[in-house]
């Protein structure tokens, strides 16, 4: 019983702890990328507001950045406080990976984001933006590392196992492991529509407070655009993804589909009540024949059911139904959304029409949309790490075997103090967003201070803050 | 592996832990100057606090980075260490995680934030900063004691806290002699005065407690001809101790050309008194328990790491110094236009 206390405290805790640290990676990763844009628009065009625009989002992902580092930390710990079995039995691949992450990853974006943010009168203007897009590649780099591994854990490949400790027989195989390119191209996508709809959402949220200026309109456009751009690419690449996991990870789509029977012509179930205990839905609202049309491409298509994830004696082998189930339809509703409204935006903003031509509940509808991409990024992995349980490495370890001898009160002590301070991290990193874009729209940037530093002369250091 | 001599399940343990100790060193002198400088924020005024954290805005991200490798080698070198380790050391890993994460974000908060809301994040500054470095050195301390759970070793572990804290008070007061000017600066050489002592005190504590707690370390440094070849070691840093504090007295340390002393002797102070730790230590990672041989990773997965480590160390290295060299000379205004 104490185990159980302790699994189930020490998964909270580390579930609280990498909801919260996603958060920030999945803003930063596309968000480099968003200001190397802005810096390479302001070189081709010469047009300051590119510089105004990287401005203010340089300070979000100053921010940002600090906050996925130090919640990143803290992950890394908790690997040994509180799983330690995990390292104990897959540490021969888990490893390496984390290493190379730290080693070709972490500096990189460390170092070159102090040159990003402060050095932008200390360098010439081609080493900033180098410098930017260093730290770009270095996040990008670090949630390529994290997802080999992360997708290794769920289809595990190129080892063998030597006295219940895995042993790598192939690193090509662990690295391109079968899961590997879909989850990174879908968790690429989702950093790309979170910035997308983040940057859109900010930009509304300036023009309600009446900042009308170009940086607000160029900004609002590039994330309209690019939320549009991306998500008919990311519900390609999640039905791929889902495909995929369909082959590797049968219980994980079972319980998404909320199906308890193998067998043809299963539904798409847009509601139900999944009952563990009675092992059916209730409530079922469903589409005909639609997961098997998802799925197998024909109404005939075979669509796995949790009932085979049960041993003869009766041990249940499959992920808890309802949270998949639930988690899967926010992602995948929160993408409708998405889809809906970037298309209808770009729509009414056709042939150069400007944010003045958009109708006030379109605009006012991206302010919680700046929350989708987290909401659809959280939803989405709920739904693969909840649907991978009852084991941690898929067919090699359980969650159960990598947990730590801790007192349940210390690891409720924890608990208690981390959440304490995401909360009143979250509070502030929202208020602190809002206070800049209120600043910006009021006008109110930082003055100009006399040139610090050696004289610079080139364009891109030369220019004037304008105040919008 | 053919280039690694000798036999790979002996020599790769042993270049991980030489990794793993250099990633602490490089740790606990660049974190130990900026936590150091935090600390130290409070005995100063709102325009200093200001060029005391513009002196490490750059900096810090990376150097906490070493912390992440560091605590990484031992998660990837050692797996059976990591988890006894950190198991034992629960509650001040996370104390001292929580104050890396307030210091972290209160870097970015106060620089931000309305005015009237900036004494708060200069308090969570200076909260995490101090929380970060007591947790740190009674992690010291209690792994010195064997990570047992005695009230012996509970005491002596919060006296480590307090000498480690007040050890990064002085790193940081050095590099603050470096990167600033003025009264600052001035400051700064009096702060460095004040916590001298207790570094000194610190160090005298904990060559006198290893050796007591294990007889395997008392018999590491005092016995013939160990005790001899050993002996620069304490008397070197007797002497730098004596040399700081000689340097910390006169006029010219305020000079530019005798501004980086300061810093230069302290960090080779806490380079003397890591390697004495490394050596009574070695071949443990658990104290007197588990060996590094025991502990290491299978030699293919050690072999596939070094490989990566050695192509990437020196371009760390390398655009590490570059950002020392661009941010160089005395502390300027932190902006990013």
């Amino acid at each position: 019983m104490d185990m159980l206390d302790t699994l189930m405290l020490s998964r909270i805790q580390f579930a609280a702890n990498i909801s919260f640290h996603i958060l920030f990676p999945t803003i930063t990763i596309a968000l480099g990328w968003v200001l190397v844009f802005f810096k390479l628009r302001y070189a081709r065009t010469g047009d300051p507001v590119w510089m105004d625009a990287y401005f203010f989002w340089v300070k979000i992902f100053a921010v940002t950045f600090a906050l996925g580092v130090v919640s990143g930390i803290t992950m890394s710990f908790q690997f040994g406080t509180n799983w330690s079995g995990f390292m104990e039995r897959v540490g021969n691949i888990a490893g390496p990976l984390l290493a190379y992450e730290i080693v070709t990853a972490f500096f990189l974006e460390a170092v070159f984001l102090g040159i990003m943010l402060f050095g932008f009168r200390r360098v010439p203007g081609w080493a900033h933006t180098g410098a930017t897009l260093l730290v770009a590649i270095g996040t990008t780099l670090s949630a390529f590392w994290i997802l080999v591994l992360n997708s290794w854990m769920h289809t595990p490949a190129g080892f063998e196992l030597r006295d219940g400790v895995a042993h790598v027989t192939s690193w090509w195989e662990v690295i391109f492991n079968p899961s590997m390119p879909y989850r990174l191209v879908h968790m690429l996508l989702a950093s790309g529509l979170t910035v997308a709809f983040v940057l859109a959402g900010v930009s509304a949220i300036r023009w309600m407070m009446g900042d009308r200026s170009q940086a607000v309109r160029k900004t609002f456009r590039t994330g309209t655009v690019m939320g549009a751009l991306l998500i008919p690419l990311q519900i390609y690449a999640g039905d791929l993804h889902g495909l995929n996991t369909l082959e590797h990870q049968p219980a994980k789509v079972a319980a998404m589909e909320g199906n308890w029977q193998t067998g043809s012509h299963v539904p798409l179930l847009l509601f139900a009540l999944p009952d563990e205990a009675a092992r059916e839905n209730r409530f079922e609202l469903g589409i005909p024949s639609g997961a098997s049309l998802i799925l197998q491409h024909s109404r005939e298509g075979v669509v796995p059911g949790l009932d085979d994830f049960v041993s003869e004696d009766g041990r249940i082998e499959h992920p808890p139904v309802a949270p998949v189930f639930w988690s899967f339809r926010v992602m995948v509703g929160t993408g409708m959304a998405m889809l809906a409204l970037s298309w209808a935006t770009v729509f009414l903003m056709r042939r150069g029409r400007s944010m003045d031509s958009l109708p006030r509940p379109v605009l006012w509808a991206f302010v919680p949309m700046a929350f989708s991409g987290w909401l659809a990024t959280l939803a989405g992995w709920y739904t693969t790490e909840i649907g991978r349980q009852p084991w941690l490495v898929q067919g090699v370890l359980t969650t159960r075997e990598a947990i730590s001898n801790v007192p349940p009160t210390l690891v409720l002590s924890t608990l208690l103090a981390y959440l304490a301070v995401y909360a009143l991290l979250l509070v502030a990193y929202l208020g602190l967003i809002l206070y800049l874009a209120r600043r910006a729209a009021l006008g109110a940037t930082a003055p100009d201070a006399p040139a610090l530093g050696r004289p610079v002369n080139d364009p891109v250091q030369t220019i004037e803050r304008r105040t919008a | 592996m053919s280039f690694i001599p000798g036999d790979p399940t002996i020599t790769l343990p042993v270049i991980f832990a030489a990794l793993m100790g250099l990633s602490i060193l490089i740790y606990v002198v660049l974190d130990g100057f900026d936590l150091g400088v935090g600390i130290l924020t409070p005995l100063a005024t709102d325009a200093q606090k200001d060029r005391m954290v513009a002196s490490i805005g750059p900096f810090w991200d990376a150097n906490e980075t070493w912390l992440v490798m560091a605590v990484g080698l031992l998660l990837v070198a050692f797996p059976v260490a990591h988890g006894a380790i950190l198991t034992a050391l629960y509650l001040p890993v996370a104390l001292m995680l929580i104050g890396l994460i307030l210091r972290g974000v209160a870097f970015e908060f106060r620089a931000k934030v309305p005015a009237p809301k900036k004494a708060l994040w200069n308090r969570a500054f200076f909260g995490g900063s101090l929380l970060t470095a007591l947790s740190q050195g009674y992690m010291l301390g209690f792994y010195i004691m064997g990570l047992d759970h005695s009230w012996s070793a509970h005491v002596f572990a919060m006296l480590t806290g307090f000498a480690l804290t007040a050890g990064f008070a002085f790193l940081g007061a050095c590099w603050l002699i470096l990167k600033t000017e003025g009264g600052l600066q001035g400051q700064a050489i009096l702060w460095a005065r004040r916590t001298l002592w207790a570094v000194a005190a610190g160090l005298g504590a904990v060559s006198l407690a290893t050796p007591l707690v294990s007889a395997r370390i008392w018999d590491r440094w005092f016995s013939v001809p160990e005790f001899f070849v050993l002996a620069p070691l304490p008397l070197l840093s007797f002497a730098l101790v004596a040399g700081l504090w000689g340097i910390l007295r006169t006029r010219q340390v305020a000079d530019d050309g005798f501004a980086w002393l300061p810093f230069a002797g302290a960090s080779l102070l806490y380079i003397l008194a890591f390697t004495g730790l490394a050596y009574s230590f070695y071949p443990f990672v658990v104290p007197d328990k588990v060996t590094i041989y025991d502990a290491a990773a299978a030699p293919e997965s050690l072999f596939i790491i070094l490989i990566g480590v050695l192509i990437v160390l020196p371009v760390i290295a390398g655009y590490s110094a570059l950002s020392y060299y661009i941010f160089r000379g005395k502390a300027r205004d932190l902006r990013y236009d």
